[in-house]
């Protein structure tokens, strides 16, 4: 008996605290009944602050943050302050839906920043588009993720050009004949950039050693190295994420295949090398900036962001940051807080020197940008070399 | 020739691992007729356990610098001690209180502490994968074109020892003899005087260190570890432990070396897609042919 009561206090305990926070909610939602009609302008953005491509999210949000900081500092934006509001998609298609809902419903969001990983902007840009909230990812590169509709942007380049890049500089200035390739099957960017690679380099009088998959979240690539190991090829085409690319490395290494990995930006981390270590040394990958061979305006970006975080960004984060400065300078053409006159000042943003080059919407809203290539070696991302379009 | 060689050491190594789980599973199961959902958790909560214990024994990430052997047993008897205490533990505060209901309750609880379990992790521990800490030097060396590293030797050679010991430990100790006693029946037993709950605790602590040791390998093999690993894992090493009939403990260790070959082989020679497909499709063929596992023996049911 005396334990059912216990029980039964505990359950109301955990109701209690429950409406708690149902409230806390209600009274953080009351400021504005929508969007823009309060003080401040709400950015919502919905990034994977945890999970196994936390390192993406955390770092965007931290370079959103900075612009945010620095808008503010210079009067905000039509006189009123931004404000950026993070919501957790924990690299989650399902989370990703959810957050962008969030955004819009429960936080009054002007406009929406996110995601990194193309298979979560797919998942949240419909959702926006149906709301009519422009959003601009930062850092997709799928074409898929712009083809939602017209108020979905994004600023940074796409796909089939960084797989021709990579797959030009392999067969040219590596003079690679056979490549392997080795591809998330669970992930719209990985198999975009693994077709887009396969179509150039085959286009160029090169041939496909071999290609294997994996699964975002599998640890085990032995038997996919092993059949690399015997099929002859030059180099592994890895379009992947950090964690798994960095494990994929240490077990080509730990397998004695001796040839160089080649990535996109999808390894754009600090946990590539914590992860895979000396393996990865002579790999090569694509971004989106080099830290040390930038602009003036790029240069002060890195130097603004290590005062601030004491650390370097990488070249997502330095997408955020122009996600966010885009946004700000399409909010200001509108000339209004209003989504729609938002949406048709981004679609008409022209020669924009953001941090990563410059910013000149496509009709499909792509920018046509640049692609660096980098090479690892000693546990470092050098510049190696940089295509332009 | 030496591609399939290959092919055929990674998954010796991997089925060891799943073997050690699943003899968790079997000895649970041997006593109480329960499946231990929460059984992949414990493994999961032993890598963690090795990896924080390798952490503050200055064992650095990326470093492959010597490390003594000493040291590495010393982390791998921490954490098996650590879950072997988080068995005992979830036996006491899930299990022991719907013993005697019915069977389904218990099976429900199971799957509960597992999702408690993994979200704990994730809380605690963050869902970033974690690269594991090099607790032995790799060395590599090559036999007639296969690489052949210690590490999968160790790995091997430490998983055979356990179940060489878990089977001398159960043949020839007194504890051993009363858990075989609780197995056969556990009424019979309590009335020739064997403190069951005792027997009950042991099982479970046994089985959880054993898992623990499956979590550091699987760490050194795997390269990273994450709170859900445990999910995946545990799942096939409970089909290994049907496929060698559940209930028998030499079962289990043939039931995970043949899901880790028939994993690995699957990957490399027909597609890396249905590599964790084919586990289940074994699953449903044995119990479609075999229902008791390879190794099982039909009992009557009593009524």
């Amino acid at each position: 008996m005396q334990r059912r009561q216990l029980f039964s206090l505990a359950v109301a305990g955990i109701a209690a605290s429950a409406e708690a926070c149902k409230k806390k909610e209600a009274s953080g939602s009351a400021a504005g009944a929508g969007p823009g009609q309060g003080s401040e302008i709400v950015i919502g953005h919905y990034a994977s602050m945890t999970g196994g491509t936390a390192h993406f999210g955390q770092d965007t949000d931290k370079a959103a943050r900075l612009a945010v900081e620095q808008l503010n500092a210079s009067g905000g934006v039509l006189g009123k302050k931004l404000k950026l509001v993070t919501l957790d998609t924990r690299g989650d298609g399902a989370e990703a839906a959810n957050a962008v809902s969030r955004l819009i419903d429960v936080e009054k969001a002007t406009a929406i920043l996110g995601e990194v990983a193309s298979s979560l902007s797919l998942q949240g840009g419909p959702i926006a588009q149906r709301r009519k909230i422009p959003m601009v990812s930062p850092s997709s590169t799928n074409p898929k993720v712009t083809q939602v509709g017209d108020y979905v942007f994004r600023v940074c380049y796409i796909d089939p050009f960084q797989g021709k890049v990579m797959a030009l500089f392999a067969r040219q200035t590596l003079k690679l004949d056979k490549v392997a390739i080795l591809k998330d099957v669970k992930n719209d960017y990985s198999i975009g950039l693994a077709d887009a690679f396969q179509k150039a380099f085959v286009g160029s009088g090169g041939t496909i050693a071999i290609e294997q998959s994996y699964s975002a979240g599998d640890t085990d690539f032995s038997a996919q190295v092993t059949a690399i190991k015997s099929s002859g090829a030059q180099a592994i085409w890895v379009p992947g994420y950090y964690a798994e690319v960095g494990a994929i490395a240490r077990t080509a290494a730990r397998l004695g295949v001796k040839i160089p990995l080649m990535g996109g930006d999808g390894w754009d981390a600090p946990q590539l090398f914590t992860i895979g270590g000396e393996a990865l040394n002579g790999s090569y990958f694509s971004n989106h900036f080099a830290p040390d061979q930038a602009s003036p305006k790029a240069q002060k970006f890195v130097a603004d962001f290590k005062a601030k975080y004491g650390q370097e960004p990488t070249g997502l984060g330095a997408l955020g940051y122009d996600g966010v400065m885009v946004i700000a300078d399409a909010i200001k053409r509108a000339g209004k807080v209003d989504t729609a006159a938002i949406r048709d000042a981004l679609a008409t943003t022209k020669d924009y020197e953001a941090v990563t080059g410059k910013i000149t919407m496509d009709k499909d809203r792509n920018p046509e940008k640049s692609v660096v290539v980098l090479k690892i070696d000693g546990g470092k991302a050098k510049y190696e070399t940089l295509v332009s379009p | 020739m030496s591609t399939l060689l290959q092919q055929l050491l990674n998954g010796l190594s991997l089925g060891s691992i799943y073997a050690l789980i699943a003899l968790g599973y079997t000895m649970v199961y041997g006593i109480l007729k329960l499946i231990n959902f929460a059984h992949g958790e414990v493994f999961m909560m032993g890598a963690y356990a090795g990896y924080f214990a390798a952490l503050a024994l200055g064992v650095q990430h990326a470093g492959s610098a010597g490390f003594p052997l000493y040291l590495a047993v010393l982390v791998l008897v921490v954490s098996m001690a650590a879950a072997a205490l988080l068995g005992v533990t979830i036996e006491f505060l899930a299990y022991r209180p719907v013993r005697s209901a019915p069977r389904l309750t218990p099976l429900i609880t199971a799957i509960g502490v597992s999702l408690f379990l993994q979200n704990a992790a994730m809380l605690a521990f963050t869902p970033n994968p974690r690269p594991y800490p090099p607790i032995l030097r790799e060395v590599r060396f090559e036999l007639a074109g296969v690489i052949v590293t210690n590490v999968k030797l160790t790995i091997f050679v430490v998983a055979m020892a356990l179940m060489v010991g878990l089977t001398w430990f159960i043949q020839k100790t007194w504890t051993g003899k009363a858990m075989r006693a609780v197995a056969t029946n556990i009424d019979a037993a309590r009335l020739m005087g064997i403190d069951t709950d005792r027997v009950i605790r042991a099982t479970f602590a046994v089985g959880s260190a054993l898992a623990a040791a499956g979590g550091i390998l699987f760490g050194l093999d795997q390269i990273m570890i994450n709170p859900l690993m445990g999910v995946l894992t545990g799942l096939k090493a409970f089909v290994a432990a049907v496929l060698g009939g559940i209930g028998n403990v030499r079962g289990a260790v043939l039931g995970g070396l043949l899901i880790g070959l028939a994993e690995q082989l699957t990957a490399g020679y027909l597609s890396p897609d249905y590599r964790d497909a084919i586990t289940f499709v074994i699953l449903i063929i044995i119990l479609i042919l075999r229902p008791q596992g390879l190794l099982g023996v039909v009992r009557p049911e009593k009524v």
